[in-house]
């Protein structure tokens, strides 16, 4: 193992493949006491060998307890963080900075994150998945076109992500106020907006039947119900709705 | 259905359940893709997509922000497509039966994820003097653990819900009094109204966004006129 003294350290390319993998796995002791914390230092861990002293060392240990303390952020934007954690811990930034840095970065990470990645994207992706069902697409073209498409923006986000956390160290507040981070979720939610429009009703045309009459009544009891839905936002969960009110005509369906 | 044959269904939920979380987020797990997957291990997968589409419309609805509390539609997704595609076609209750069992199966698993935090959480617990003094085994087993214990939990999810709901949503296909169009048309319905309204709820914010919503329901009139 090598270990560095001081100063900036270049990570060879199989412990970034390796810090990336991890990050994979980055919620798989996910829990309601240190929420993202374990995952952080489970992705960092392959990095803070690379501490004066190794795997032995005292900075190492010191650096895995730290590191893996308290952190919320959303999972596909972590590699911002763990990159630039790393190349803090690396230079050898002084614990109490690291941990202010920790504390500022955690917030921001989350709500971009989710705004770009849950509030966008993934609704974006299941869209033009149901487009095309809609237009007769098969199986192996439905999902496909979801999981190509989804995950062509999920690796790169991750990928850039721990890349310019590695570049930056605790600069990488800036590369917040990257374009596609800031403005991202505004075009996705056109475009997501714009495709819903032909996708939903195609799909809804060809789960329905050919039937032209039916479809009409049905795209008009669904309007009122998304008018209610709309009004009601917050106060209202769409599929607990959905439960009940498929759980009453299961029921009715038996009963008669 | 047999313990044997929930098996390879029971796995394909583990693997499923585990990419909502913990392992890889590539959404594998949504109902889309879970549901033609569960269909095509019966050996339908058109059918598998079919109610994978329409799951797809409801999850909209409960999309995974930090740490609420979300229904698990991976392993919900598999016992929705392997419900649905193992009934003989053309039934008319073999859509909306199989849909309930996958919804139910959503809201048990989501709950049981919630269960697997607070272990995790416990775990965490006893193992917190070790972690702050910086062991890498006690961090790493913690990890480990947790992702074992959650391939655990969505496989004992899809194997119960599955031994329960196979039976059952056959009794029900057997003795369905509705007619196919309007057991379908209220399917259809449900999922319109929960994918429109969970859509406005996540996107209302963004500027004329209904405005391109009109303009892309201009583009399925149209397509429907020219067809």
């Amino acid at each position: 193992m090598t270990a560095a003294t001081a100063g900036s350290v270049e990570l060879p390319l199989r412990v970034r493949f390796a810090m990336f993998f991890r990050l994979l796995a980055l919620q798989g002791s996910w829990n309601y006491e240190t929420l993202n914390g374990t995952g952080i230092g489970f992705a960092m861990e392959p990095a803070l060998r690379y501490l004066p002293g190794g795997i032995d060392g005292p900075a190492y240990r010191a650096a895995l307890a730290r590191e893996s303390r308290y952190f919320n952020t959303h999972p596909y934007l972590a590699g911002i963080a763990v990159g630039a954690l790393v190349r803090a811990e690396l230079d050898g930034v002084e614990p109490a900075r690291i941990e202010r840095f920790r504390t500022a970065l955690a917030g921001p990470l989350g709500s971009v994150g989710d705004r770009l990645v849950w509030a966008s994207w993934l609704p974006f992706c299941s869209v033009v998945a149901i487009g095309v069902y809609g237009i007769g697409g098969s199986p192996i073209a439905v999902v496909g076109t979801f999981l190509l498409l989804y995950n062509a923006g999920h690796i790169l986000l991750r990928a850039w992500g721990l890349r310019i956390g590695l570049s930056r160290g605790l600069n990488v507040a800036s590369a917040l106020g990257n374009p596609m981070l800031r403005q991202g979720p505004e075009y996705i939610g056109c475009a997501a907006a714009l495709v819903a429009g032909v996708a939903l009703p195609l799909a809804l045309q060809r789960v329905a039947g050919p039937d032209r009459a039916l479809l009409g009544g049905i795209i008009a009891t669904a309007l009122v119900g998304i008018l209610l839905l709309a009004r009601l936002r917050e106060h209202a969960e769409g599929w607990r709705i959905a439960l009940g009110v498929l759980a009453v005509f299961v029921l009715y369906s038996v009963l008669t | 259905m047999s313990l044997l044959e929930a098996l390879p269904i029971a796995l394909l939920g583990a693997l499923l359940g585990l990419d909502v979380v913990s392992f890889p987020q590539s959404m594998i797990s949504r109902p889309i893709v879970a549901a033609t997957l569960a269909g095509a291990f019966i050996g339908h997968p058109p059918a598998g997509l079919l109610i994978g589409v329409v799951l797809e419309m409801i999850a909209l609805d409960t999309l995974p922000f930090g740490a609420s509390r979300y229904p698990e539609w991976g392993s919900a997704g598999v016992v929705g497509g392997a419900l649905f595609a193992a009934q003989p076609p053309g039934m008319p209750g073999a859509l909306p039966a199989s849909l309930l069992a996958a919804l139910l199966t959503a809201s048990i698993s989501g709950w049981s994820m919630v269960v697997l935090r607070r272990v995790i959480a416990a775990r965490l617990e006893q193992t917190r003097d070790r972690i702050e003094e910086g062991s890498r085994d006690a961090l790493l087993s913690l990890h480990l653990s947790g992702m074992s214990l959650d391939l655990l939990r969505g496989a004992l999810v899809t194997v119960t819900a599955m031994l329960i709901f196979a039976p059952l949503v056959r009794a029900i296909v057997a003795v369905w009094g509705s007619d196919s169009a309007p057991s379908r048309a209220v399917v259809v319905v449900i999922a319109a109204m929960v994918a429109g309204g969970a859509l406005w709820k996540v996107f209302h914010s963004v500027r004329h966004v209904l405005w391109f919503f009109l303009a892309g329901l201009l583009v399925w009139i149209t397509l429907v006129l020219t067809r």
